[in-house]
């Protein structure tokens, strides 16, 4: 058996594997993070309570109502979507005029409400999900095991964020979110409805981050305070990589979760802290961000 | 548009401030008999939250940057301290004074590394900060883990004053607060402080009147922290408890909440707010209420209503009726 710094390494392709899944669920939010940063001028704290409440939207579903994996996998991610546009609609809308720092600070009680009435009525500990039987299993790729679901998650997860950063690139849609991003005003006197834009916006990031939830109930168990572990990693990927891009939001998600995996190979110590290192790094040799387009 | 938004909210004036003075005089004699009728503890508690609130405000409020890891100061400082006095037995001073340098010495880092990005950058990377020391923590050995350093000792203050006597705990505390809120009334009335409010409303003009913003953002952003430090050293020795509660995300949170609600950028706001927080906390606790969801919705309810907190809503109120 090969080692590498006397790391055997099956361990490292599966620590590699664990930091890849991890960096495709930061690279759901994160690019939801910068879509609605972008568009909406609003930074969205709420965005990790989201993903919780699409772990157990999943975990509902699922368990109490008896749906199948695959209808709860597109219903959970919905019923969050519904919740975002509520938001949208009765709390975030009349924010946008003000300074960014209220509506940080309005998505950041929604998050303290969310958890703490999560927490309060199924306590702390965690919702076990199963994985789906068509999910189960795995393959032998000869160096080493892959289970099926670690896969599939890895590719829907890359699959929607590369879809998604195209509809924005290159589809009319997408031309007018971007025009709108640049001058609401102009692209409201073209006739586009911009308010219902930002809602759908919105609605569809939020949405985005409730899937990457439903999709992380079988691996992580779902508890309520899985959404504010992950969203203060998730804002550190954000500073290093810059909210200017989205593209180069999701390559700095993956990445980080890569270097998670790394150090928690390495040197397991550091591992939960191994990504704020990387941002002060960052913020020292680059203080504008990766791919910011700021300075 | 945005920095004339919340200029107006955080505006200060000096035409009611007399109405302030007495307040502060009210509060001050309150606080003097308070422990004849309150228990001592939950006052102490709530003059250790009044500290870091205010030394919360001075950035946020007087520089307008919204740091959200202000519980590393306050947590982190409150590990030293109880560390100082238990293994190393320091006297209370010391330990205070440890826990205090401690947290200038964290804030001057975190300060330094988060005033290279700004507005909303900065409220992400002094929370991403603030929760590697969270990690840090939960993991270091001296800390204790999840059990935090108990059994702290209070020892005597200068040597004279038996501390285990919670009348003198109290006043000990009360004098500190009331030391830390003068440098923070001081250093806003100051030239220093005109140039931090000056920052807040047009940064680039103030750069072209020749002065380095950063130096002056980190100044008050160190400040601010030592003075957190203070509190949750404070705060430490007299619950004889320093534990992972007070580094929490949760802790900059609420942090925020006790300064928004009471009013950003005026000096008694964050007293009003603090003791209001501390208050609800304390009445919530035995009710069986989910308290983070109600801490949450205040949060909704103060940025969507009263952006101007208990304190701006008033003073505006005086304000209008004056002239």
């Amino acid at each position: 058996m090969a080692d590498i710094f006397g790391v055997p390494i099956t361990v490292l392709l599966g620590q590699l594997l664990l930091g890849l899944i991890n960096g495709s669920f930061y690279a759901l939010l994160s690019l939801g993070l910068a879509i609605i940063f972008g568009m909406l001028n609003v930074v969205n704290f709420a965005h990790g309570a989201f993903y919780m409440l699409g772990g157990f939207a999943a975990w509902f579903l699922f368990s109490k109502l008896g749906l199948g994996y695959w209808p709860t996998l597109i219903a959970a991610p919905i019923a969050v979507g519904i919740l975002g546009i509520v938001v949208e609609r009765l709390l975030l809308r009349r924010l946008y005029r003000m300074d960014h720092l209220y509506s940080l600070l309005l998505t950041f009680g929604i998050a303290l409400m969310l958890e703490g009435l999560f927490r309060h009525i199924f306590g702390a500990a965690g919702k076990p999900y199963p994985v789906p039987p068509s999910l189960m299993g795995g393959i032998n790729l000869g160096f080493m095991f892959l289970p099926m679901y670690r896969a599939w998650v890895i590719i829907v997860s890359l699959v929607i964020c590369i879809l998604t950063w195209l509809a924005i690139e290159r589809t009319k849609l997408g031309a007018y979110l971007r025009a709108a991003t640049e001058n609401p005003a102009l692209v409201q006197a073209f006739g586009i409805n911009v308010p219902l834009m930002l809602t759908l916006t919105y609605a569809f990031c939020v949405g985005l981050s409730g899937f990457a939830g439903a999709l992380a109930a079988p691996l992580y168990q779902v508890s309520p305070g899985m959404g504010s572990s992950i969203i203060i990693v998730v804002f550190a990927v954000v500073v290093i990589g810059g909210m200017g891009s989205i593209g180069g939001a999701i390559v700095t998600a993956l990445a980080l979760g890569i270097i998670e995996g790394l150090t928690k190979t390495f040197y397991p110590a550091a591992s939960s802290i191994a990504v704020f290192i990387v941002m002060v790094l960052v913020i020292l040799i680059r203080p504008s961000g990766l791919f910011s387009r700021e300075a | 548009m945005n920095s004339s938004n919340i200029s107006s909210s955080f505006l200060v004036t000096g035409r009611v401030q007399g109405a302030g003075t007495y307040l502060l005089v009210a509060i001050g004699v309150l606080m003097l008999v308070a422990p004849q009728v309150v228990y001592p503890l939950f006052l102490i508690k709530i003059l250790c939250f009044v500290l870091f609130a205010a030394a919360f405000n001075l950035v946020l409020g007087y520089a307008g940057l919204l740091s959200f890891g202000h519980a590393a100061f306050f947590g982190g400082a409150a590990y030293i301290a109880a560390h100082a006095a238990k293994v190393w037995h320091f006297p209370f001073e010391l330990a205070v004074l440890s826990g205090t340098v401690f947290a200038a010495c964290l804030g001057f880092v975190f300060g330094a590394l988060a005033i290279r990005r700004h507005g909303i950058y900065f409220a992400m990377i002094t929370l991403a900060l603030a929760q590697m020391v969270y990690f840090l923590a939960v993991q270091m050995p001296f800390t204790g883990g999840e059990d935090g350093i108990q059994a702290v000792p209070r020892g005597y203050l200068l040597g004279i004053v038996d501390l285990r006597s919670i009348t003198s705990m109290y006043y000990t505390v009360l004098g500190g607060t009331v030391i830390g809120l003068v440098i923070i009334w001081r250093a806003v009335n100051s030239p220093f402080g005109h140039i931090l409010s000056a920052i807040r409303e047009n940064e680039t003009r103030v750069t072209s009147l020749g002065l380095k913003p950063e130096r002056y953002k980190l100044i008050a952003f160190t400040l601010s922290a030592a003075l957190s430090g203070f509190a949750g050293s404070m705060k430490a020795i007299a619950f004889q408890l320093a534990s992972l509660v007070d580094v929490t995300w949760h802790m900059s949170g609420e942090v925020i909440l006790m300064t928004l609600l009471g009013g950003m950028g005026t000096l008694i706001g964050p007293i009003v707010g603090a003791s209001l927080v501390v208050g609800l906390e304390h009445f919530l606790s035995t009710s069986g209420l989910p308290i983070t969801f109600i801490i949450g919705l205040f949060f909704v309810v103060c940025v969507m209503m009263f952006r101007r907190g208990v304190f701006g809503e008033l003073k505006l109120l005086l304000e209008r009726r004056r002239g």
